[in-house]
């Protein structure tokens, strides 16, 4: 279930009265105000807004990137609008996967190394973690690509390992920001269809904003982002 | 560990730009190498200088003689042990370009203030016994294939004329750092042969074994005054002194170092803080990308300076090693530098100081790597 009235109940991510407001010399720019918005386990949501509507501002708060200037944001018990930098940092590890329109892969690194990079950080073993990495390369259809270096993948293959990179560590929900801004239609539409079958056959909720009218279809809901809160547009396929 | 790789595919990303980096490195910590071997080399005779002798020279300069007279009445005043007296031949063999120190030595006294060879004393009988003999050290040997019985003619420069000599004996240093390229002639060979009137029973400087290094600052300034207002008045000074200033009158080997070791290092920073600099901000993106995905500030840090320490530390020890390298073939000055090595402490030194320019070029860019602003730096620039 999807809400933006705040009235959710233990739902798995529960952002109430998010408010965010940039300062530019002395004037301040409000991006954000009393947004709410509950999202459950499994579900997947499209953002949808012109741009400098406060999108990416958005999942970044979401992600604990950047911390909100008033309101709370609950995933799980977790309360993460006032947890420390250091903390939010082992949250980030362990509960989001990202994936950005650019500059997701490090070029110095082969495929299995970059989608290797979140493992480093916990206690899992050579073994273990090969077989992570190996697992999500195949989830996302690039098995066969692994020592492949990113100038050696298509921009849809790459965004593909940078999904793959977002899931190996499981985290509890993927926030992808226009993962498709950069791609023609058709490796836009190997991605979508990507996120759309980690969404339906794992069980993944995804947070994704776009462009596109037909990557928000694809969504459970598309969200539009207006004045600084979200106004529920039409219902997606599936809701 | 797991690390490790993620540091080198950093370092060879921009291969050029890192060989060059190390280069400047290795450059500089050669040339920090070459310094350091050529200030020992000038500072040896501090180095090995005995605390408990005094050397006397003419108050004039150190070329003018002193009568040989002086030598009984020098083992007269109190508190001197011993007195030996030392003349310079300045002779040449075979080619100017062979220099090497030829002292006139009075071999009855002559060990008794210099102990610290190590002599063999049927060689050192063998020397005695003959006033044509010579004894010359193992270093200064081995440079010209010398053996014991060789016949050795040196033209004179000082004492004219061409002169044999037999050698008797080669000598060894008990430490490393002894000078072992010296060519002892005896002083009555070469006094006898010298005119009565003029030249004979003149001495070039004389050497003091004092009782007590305690009394060394006094017992030279009563030597001095003994010897005040006599035609041939003397300047007395502990060995140590004398051989520093000996090195002084080359120049001032130390602020030399110093200041161009100074500009090469403060360079050095300048050019690998500046390359670090650069590096980092290539890498703006994907350092925001690793911080996204959970990797910590001080993470980003720590891995910033250890690309800046290892460039530091290749570099440092490639210099270093190439420095070490050059002291292999022995003292190209043949003779002048006797002493002319680099020593383990000297490198581990150097390297520490690699180290540090590594660390300090690093900071600063590592430092505002881990302050990056993640949102910022994932924007589009
Ligand atoms: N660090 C900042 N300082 C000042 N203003 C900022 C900062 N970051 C974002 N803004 C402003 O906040 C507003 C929202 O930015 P945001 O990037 O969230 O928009 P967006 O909806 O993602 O836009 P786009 O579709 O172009 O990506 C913009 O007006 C932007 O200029
Ligand atoms: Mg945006």
């Amino acid at each position: 279930m999807i809400r933006v009235d705040g009235r959710g109940e233990n739902s798995l991510i529960a952002v109430r009265n998010l408010g965010k407001t940039y300062r530019r010399g002395n004037q301040d720019i409000p991006v954000l105000q009393g947004l709410n918005l509950d999202v459950d386990a499994g579900d997947s949501v499209a953002f949808m807004g012109p741009s400098g509507s406060g999108k990416s501002t958005l999942l970044n708060l979401l992600g604990g990137l950047d911390v909100p200037t008033t309101g709370s944001i609950r995933v799980g018990g977790d309360e993460i609008t006032h947890m420390s930098a250091g903390r939010l940092t082992t949250w980030r590890a362990r509960h989001v996967g990202f994936v950005f329109q650019m500059f997701n892969l490090l070029p110095v690194l082969t495929a299995f190394q970059n989608v290797e990079l979140p493992l480093l950080l916990t206690r899992l073993s050579r073994a273990e973690r090969r077989d992570h990495v190996e697992t999500a390369l195949s989830v996302v259809g690039l098995a066969d690509r692994m020592h492949h270096y990113p100038r050696e993948l298509s921009g849809g293959q790459e965004q593909r390992v940078a999904i793959a990179r977002a899931i190996v560590t499981d985290p509890t929900f993927l926030l992808c920001d226009e993962p498709t801004g950069d791609l023609d239609r058709s490796s836009a539409d190997e991605v979508l269809d990507l996120l759309a079958q980690l969404v339906a056959e794992y069980g993944k909720t995804v947070l994704l904003v776009t462009h596109d009218p037909r990557a928000a279809e694809r969504a459970h809901m598309l969200l539009h982002l207006d004045k600084g809160v979200l106004v529920e547009a039409q219902s997606g396929a599936h809701a | 560990m797991k690390y490790v790789r993620l540091l080198r595919v950093n370092l060879f990303r921009k291969k050029i730009r890192t060989l060059l980096t190390i280069g400047s490195f290795a450059v500089a910590m050669f040339l920090f190498g070459l310094l350091i071997i050529i200030r020992l080399a000038f500072n040896q005779g501090v180095a090995v200088a005995g605390a408990d002798r005094l050397i006397v020279t003419n108050r004039m300069s150190l070329i003018q003689p002193l009568p040989l007279s002086y030598d009984s009445r020098l083992s007269a005043i109190s508190g001197v042990k011993q007195v030996t007296h030392v003349s310079w031949f300045g002779g040449v063999y075979q080619d100017e370009h062979n220099f090497f120190p030829q002292f006139v030595i009075d071999v009855d006294t002559w060990r008794q203030v210099y102990g610290e060879y190590q002599i063999s004393p049927g060689e050192w009988k063998a020397f005695v016994g003959d006033k044509q003999g010579v004894m010359v050290g193992r270093a200064l040997a081995d440079r010209f294939g010398w053996k014991v019985g060789d016949r050795i003619p040196i033209r004179g420069t000082i004492y004219p004329g061409t002169w044999e000599f037999n050698l008797r004996g080669i000598y060894d240093g008990s430490r490393d750092t002894a000078d072992t390229s010296q060519f002892w002639i005896h002083y009555d060979y070469i006094n006898e042969s010298q005119s009565a009137r003029f030249a004979r029973n003149y001495v070039g400087w004389y050497v003091v074994k004092v009782a007590s290094p305690d009394d060394s600052i006094h017992l030279a300034k009563t030597i001095d005054a003994t010897f005040a207002n006599s035609p041939w008045e003397t300047k007395t000074d502990t060995e140590k002194a004398f051989a520093a200033g000996f090195a002084k009158q080359i120049g001032n080997i130390e602020l030399l170092i110093l200041s161009v070791g100074g500009v090469v290092f403060f360079t050095l920073l300048l050019v690998t803080g500046n390359t670090m600099a650069i590096s980092v901000r290539e890498r703006t993106g994907e350092l925001a990308v690793l911080r996204a995905i959970g990797y910590s500030p001080r993470f980003v840090l720590l891995f910033v300076m250890a690309e800046s320490i290892v460039i530091a530390l290749v570099g440092g020890a490639l210099g270093l090693m190439l420095a070490k390298g050059m002291t292999m073939g022995g003292d190209p000055t043949h003779g002048l530098l006797p002493m002319f090595y680099l020593p383990p402490q000297q490198m581990a030194f150097g390297l520490v100081l690699a180290l540090v320019v590594g660390v300090l070029a690093g900071v600063l860019p590592a430092f505002s790597a881990s302050r990056l602003k993640v949102v910022d730096a994932l924007r589009r620039i």
